[in-house]
């Protein structure tokens, strides 16, 4: 299997505080691999460690055996590599629809806009919203604002992609549509990296499932082993309050 | 009372009708109120200029309609400007000087957000530049370019009419204040926007054009607005200089006739100015809000 995504040892401190405690997690491709933890155990700080959102202390972090720590990476060309959806949407509120998801492509990639944007159509017709493509994000409900998000990700023909607990924000009525659609990725074969609190939604899609902790990796193995036979008492404990 | 009163039934009040004096601004009695309200104090107002001892000579002085209409066209022939040309003056000023302080307030805010370290000195000058220029009263920086740029001996630098200098000066002010204003809009702009445009692979520079700038003139749109009223008004400074513009032309009218009215038509002049402006932008905000709201 080919590695797409390797951390390693990685230490991320805000000032005193330590947020990332030597984590090491591996991606192989096809592979989606869910965080899970309790709110400030730095499951959205490792993802943005990832994309390079966010600079390390210690450890590597490595996108296809190649160093990103080397300083002759161009961080921007890396993150063309890497999608990424966040828990609040952060769709771009004075661009329509179709202009959020052309915005990477053509300003990014720079490739033609015409070209896009028949891609960017059939995209929007995979999740249903292709009459919606001229309307304003603001115009849309939050399950349709974050579907759209996942597909601005997409179009750049990401590497991986990086979800923060991308339906935290949402109506519970509304979770299911976001969820369907990125087990309907998963079924494609797109490599992810899911910081998530749905556990049953991890325990249908992952291959892996990371217990964070306080800035540690605690325990990490199939949903099986995690879910049903916790090795740890930390995992038990948090297992249990969410359940 | 008690506690163990049920939540629904306290006393009903006695009456719902709002007291006398507030009865004045509720229904349709209001609207009477403040018409009348607003009739008395417009009269009133007016009143004074009839009522004060000098006010009649007042009348003669500065609302004289033969004398503004004279002011107005002046008498080139004589050497008396026209305040009515002399406004021209003005708005070449602030349409140059507005076009020149978007384009450096704009890049002063850069500079001044931008965290690269290699901006680091450029970030300097800049936060000193904001720091001095908002400081120091306009008139004395028209005075010292006006006087000191001139003195310079450069050639074409110190070869310029006095409204060029005029128009320098108010470059220099007001784009230290429009910085700031563009400034308070970018850093507006929700931080999750520049972390998405960021994670789409957009460069720095690609996401403050795309993604920051658009968001951030949007909401500084009245503010901006705000300050370009007031550099519209600031052309009549240059008069300091000799410039004739609209202000200097009631000034020379002023001295050659012994009388004001000159200076009411400058203000009324000033005022055409400034309105269209005002309604111009009410339009553009209206209209991208409808464009947003109605999703077209």
């Amino acid at each position: 299997m080919e590695k797409v995504l390797e951390l390693d040892s990685v230490v991320k401190r805000f000032g005193e505080t330590v947020v990332l405690r030597g984590v090491s997690l591996t991606l192989e491709r096809h592979e989606v691999v869910c965080l899970i933890g309790a709110s400030g155990s730095g499951k959205s700080t490792l993802l943005r460690c990832a994309n390079l959102l966010e600079t390390i202390d210690g450890g590597t972090i490595s996108l296809f055996g190649q160093s990103l720590l080397d300083e002759r990476i161009d961080p921007d060309l890396v993150r063309r590599h890497i999608g990424m959806v966040f828990q609040s949407f952060n769709l771009f509120p004075h661009l329509s629809v179709l202009e959020n998801i052309l915005v990477g492509p053509v300003h990014a990639l720079k490739r033609r806009r015409s070209e896009v944007r028949d891609e960017a159509l059939s995209l929007l017709e995979r999740i249903g919203l292709r009459e919606r493509a001229d309307d304003f994000p603001d115009r849309l409900s939050g399950g349709q604002q974050q579907r759209v998000a996942i597909v601005r990700s997409l179009a750049m023909q990401p590497s991986l992609l990086l979800l923060d607990e991308v339906t935290s924000a949402l109506d519970p009525t509304l979770v299911g549509e976001v969820l369907d659609l990125l087990r309907d990725l998963a079924r494609h074969g797109t490599t992810m990296l899911i910081a998530t609190h749905e556990m049953n939604f991890a325990r249908d899609v992952a291959h892996q499932v990371a217990y964070l902790d306080n800035g540690v990796l605690v325990e990490q193995g199939t949903p099986e082993q995690v879910f049903t036979n916790p090795q740890h008492e930390s995992t038990r404990a948090f297992l249990e309050r969410v359940r | 009372m008690s506690l163990e009163t049920d939540g629904g039934s306290f006393e009903p009040p006695p009456s719902l009708f709002a007291p006398p004096l507030r009865r004045l601004l509720v229904g349709r009695r209001a609207l009477w109120a403040s018409a009348l309200s607003s009739a008395l104090i417009l009269g009133g107002l007016v009143a004074v200029f009839y009522v004060a001892p000098g006010g009649a000579s007042v009348r003669y002085f500065f609302f004289n309609p033969h004398m503004m209409w004279l002011a107005f066209i002046g008498d080139p022939a004589n050497g008396i400007s026209s305040v009515g040309l002399g406004l021209l003056t003005n708005i070449w000023m602030f349409l140059v000087a507005e076009a020149l302080v978007l384009v450096f307030g704009l890049l002063i805010a850069w500079t001044r957000i931008s965290r690269s370290p290699v901006l680091f000195p450029f970030r300097l000058l800049a936060t000193l530049y904001t720091d001095i220029f908002r400081g120091i009263p306009i008139l004395l920086v028209v005075f010292m370019v006006g006087f000191g740029l001139p003195g310079l001996r450069l050639g074409f630098i110190s070869n310029q009419s006095l409204a060029v200098y005029g128009c320098v000066a108010l470059v220099v002010t007001y784009s230290a204040y429009v910085a700031e204003v563009f400034r308070a809009g970018i850093y507006s702009v929700p931080n999750g926007q520049l972390l998405a445009a960021r994670s789409l692979g957009l460069t720095y520079a690609t996401t403050m054009r795309r993604v920051i700038l658009p968001q951030a003139v949007r909401t500084v749109i009245p503010p901006l607005l705000n300050d370009f009223i007031s550099l519209q008004k600031d052309t009549a400074l240059v008069s300091v200089l000799g410039a004739v513009e609209a202000t200097q032309a009631a000034n020379i009218f002023q001295s050659a006739n012994f009388n004001s009215s000159g200076y009411v038509v400058a203000s009324l002049l000033f005022l055409i100015m400034t309105i269209p402006m005002t309604r111009f932008t009410d339009h553009l905000i209206a209209r991208d809000r409808n464009r947003r709201l109605a999703g077209a």
